[in-house]
């Protein structure tokens, strides 16, 4: 006879790890695999206190609105006034930032100029050099200085609009980068004056200057080849914002770009992104505290970049000190990069639209961060501009929606009392007063 | 012959005055007297101007050159000719660190010693040096070439792609993917045409050439320990 007890008997439900999650697992099996670590494009995935942790108060009897469709919200902020005899004025406080032809094919580029410009603010070219359709449709295009100094010539660095130094990036505080050779095609290896096809690496720190010191002496040779012309920003990846800050300003810096682990990267390692660098939030307030402490705020601009998504971002970000905001991956996306469109392309590729980050692969289904002619052409540079137009005044609009709603009749005007903090973190990294209290982690008095 | 004197004017006014040079100009000939050290002396030039420096220079001596002949009676500081896009510069005493760092095109020639990263990253500019050079030169050569008459310090051309290497005496210690090769007969023409350029009585036959292995032009996870 049957025992039928035994069905009732409970059983253990499996219970997957926290700690070793699927994804590790996955990620174990493909390094064992493999042995070689992941590389992919993009910035942090994981989630870290964010501007999604800052909440606008907005105005009421202590603070009085403005009306949203008639008064005027001023978003124009003029950048590197320090030295230069011709520093950037800007319709909005949003530029494009660098962003290099090779990992972006020459319409992508052409795409971004044409999007900025018709925005009424700059782009920034990358390593790998400046090329011409960048600065044909860019009124102002910034030329990023690097430690490769792939197609670095002074004819370009004389015929930019200002001179950024790279010294870091948020992806990779620290790291330099890597082109496969699948995306050093012939005029990408022309510009670099490299072979074709060779795995291309960019140093992590300049050939020809190590520390503040010798970085006050370049300065001043770049100074002096253009003229005293055009402002020399100094970008730095998010590790000791304050402490870097205050030695870019030494060296003499007219702006101040300071990049968080969120912003993005062509491809360097998974391990690097994720676990090397500060949050964006992190990063504003000690910038911004040490331009305070050198009495210099506001006279050399502060430059964000790193996960700025939408108008609130931009309002949160100048809210806590910066000056205008760069975005990297937004722009990207604006032009199409991701597009669900081409869902059963990234299928192929093993991935799915909004996950696609091996930007370094050269297969990009969209035809932007690619240099094969066949997925180029699926892009057009007129219409990515266009969109990369749209998607900027959004960006504005939201600001200025948000400024207004604050009782700000400037962009510029909002300030760290017009916001509270959702979490404990990001009361503590923005230094603004956790929602309903009037004290944050590290405020005196508690 | 032009004359400036650094103590009198300023660096500013000087490099003005020789970024207002064209190709057509016929003040051609320039003397720098007071240096002193000072940085960024004859930087950007782009016409085909001759300037004597008297005295030492700072960082970044005549950085960036494009078609001026720049001859400096004295040392020169760090980064000496960087990114030199075609002219000349010659230095008659030694050269501190960077020397003709990512230079692009042009003959820098060093009549004394070169201290470490002579010749980083270079693009396809010409380095002679007369004397001994420091370690790590010709890290991440990308192409030109590099003739030294003297010694080389450690880790030679460490990670370097597609430029020439040539040392007369001894070397401490190659870099990664740097090894000894072949002087064909197309390495001698152009050793024996930049020693007579630059002035270098040095036999080329007793010169030995160091170029690429080219294993680590690609990512080969074998190679893991060479990064």
């Amino acid at each position: 006879m049957k025992d039928d007890r035994q069905s009732f008997v409970s059983q253990t439900v499996p219970i997957q790890s926290a700690t070793f999650t699927n994804e590790v697992n996955a990620e174990i099996r493909r390094a064992a695999d493999t042995g070689i670590y992941d590389i992919r494009g993009g910035g942090a995935k994981r989630r870290v206190p964010h501007f999604d942790d800052l909440l606008f108060l907005g105005a009421s009897i202590s603070r009085y609105p403005l009306e949203g469709y008639r008064e005027s919200c001023d978003t124009r902020v003029v950048l590197g006034t320090r030295h230069a005899k011709n520093p950037i004025e800007l319709e909005i406080p949003v530029t494009i930032a660098g962003m290099s032809f090779g990992s972006l094919s020459g319409p992508a580029k052409e795409a971004l100029g044409r999007g900025a410009s018709a925005a009424g603010t700059s782009t920034t070219t990358g390593d790998g050099g400046m090329t011409e359709e960048e600065r044909g449709h860019s009124t102002k295009l910034i030329y990023q200085y690097l430690p490769s100094r792939y197609g670095m010539n002074p004819d370009d660095l004389r015929r930019a609009d200002a001179i950024e130094i790279v010294i870091g990036q948020g992806a990779k505080p620290g790291g330099g980068g890597m082109l496969l050779g699948q995306k050093i095609s012939d005029r990408v290896a022309e510009m670099r004056n490299l072979p074709m096809g060779i795995d291309q690496r960019s140093a992590c720190r300049h050939p020809d200057w190590t520390g503040p010191d010798d970085l006050e002496i370049k300065i001043l040779e770049l100074r002096e080849i253009t003229g005293w012309r055009v402002p020399i920003y100094v970008k730095i990846g998010g590790t000791r914002p304050y402490f870097d800050t205050t030695l870019a300003v030494k060296s003499g810096a007219d702006v101040v770009v300071l990049d968080g682990m969120q912003g993005g990267t062509a491809a360097t390692q998974d391990v690097f992104i994720e676990h090397v660098g500060l949050p964006t939030l992190a990063c504003i307030r000690p910038a911004v505290q040490a331009l305070q402490d050198l009495g210099l705020h506001r006279e050399v601009q502060l430059v964000i970049s790193g996960g700025v998504r939408t108008g609130a971002d931009v309002a949160k970000a100048l809210a806590l000190g910066a000056d205008a905001v760069a975005i990297g991956t937004a722009a990207l996306v604006a032009l199409g990069d991701n597009d669900p469109k081409w869902e059963s392309e990234y299928q192929k590729l093993g991935t799915t639209a909004g996950a696609y980050d091996d930007w370094h692969e050269g297969q990009d289904p969209a035809g932007i961060t690619t240099q094969i002619p066949e997925l180029m052409a699926r892009f057009d540079p007129i219409e990515g501009g266009r969109r990369l137009k749209n998607y900027l005044k959004v960006l504005t609009l939201e600001a200025q929606t948000i400024a207004r709603a604050c009782g700000h009749n400037r962009l510029h005007n909002l300030e760290p009392e017009d916001l509270c903090a959702l979490t404990m973190e990001a009361a503590a990294m923005a230094r603004v007063p956790l929602a309903g209290t009037d004290w944050y982690p590290g405020k005196a008095g508690f | 012959m032009q004359t400036f004197d650094l103590e009198a004017g300023s660096l500013r006014e000087l490099n003005e005055m020789l970024h207002a040079q064209k190709d057509d100009t016929n003040q051609t000939a320039w003397e720098i007297v007071n240096a002193k050290g000072s940085h960024a002396i004859a930087v950007g030039l782009d016409a085909p101007i001759e300037v004597t420096i008297k005295g030492s220079t700072g960082y970044y001596c005549g950085g960036m050159n494009k078609l001026a002949t720049i001859i400096i009676h004295g040392s020169a500081g760090p980064g000496v000719a960087e990114n030199m896009m075609s002219g000349k510069v010659v230095i008659e005493g030694d050269a501190s660190q960077y020397a003709g760092a990512t230079g692009h095109g042009g003959l820098l020639v060093i009549k004394g010693n070169a201290s470490s990263r002579c010749g980083i990253s270079m693009k396809g500019i010409d380095i002679v040096v007369h004397g001994n050079i420091g370690h790590m030169s010709a890290f991440m050569a990308q192409s030109g070439n590099l003739v030294v008459c003297g010694d080389a310090g450690e880790a030679l051309g460490d990670s370097l792609y597609e430029a020439n290497l040539f040392v007369r005496g001894k070397v401490k210690t190659l870099g990664a993917d740097c090894i000894e090769k072949e002087i064909l007969p197309e390495h001698m023409e152009i050793l024996k045409d930049l020693l007579k350029q630059a002035g270098a009585e040095a036999n080329p036959d007793e010169f030995r050439r160091y170029g690429s292995a080219r294993k680590l032009y690609n990512f080969d996870v074998d190679n893991v320990a060479s990064y």
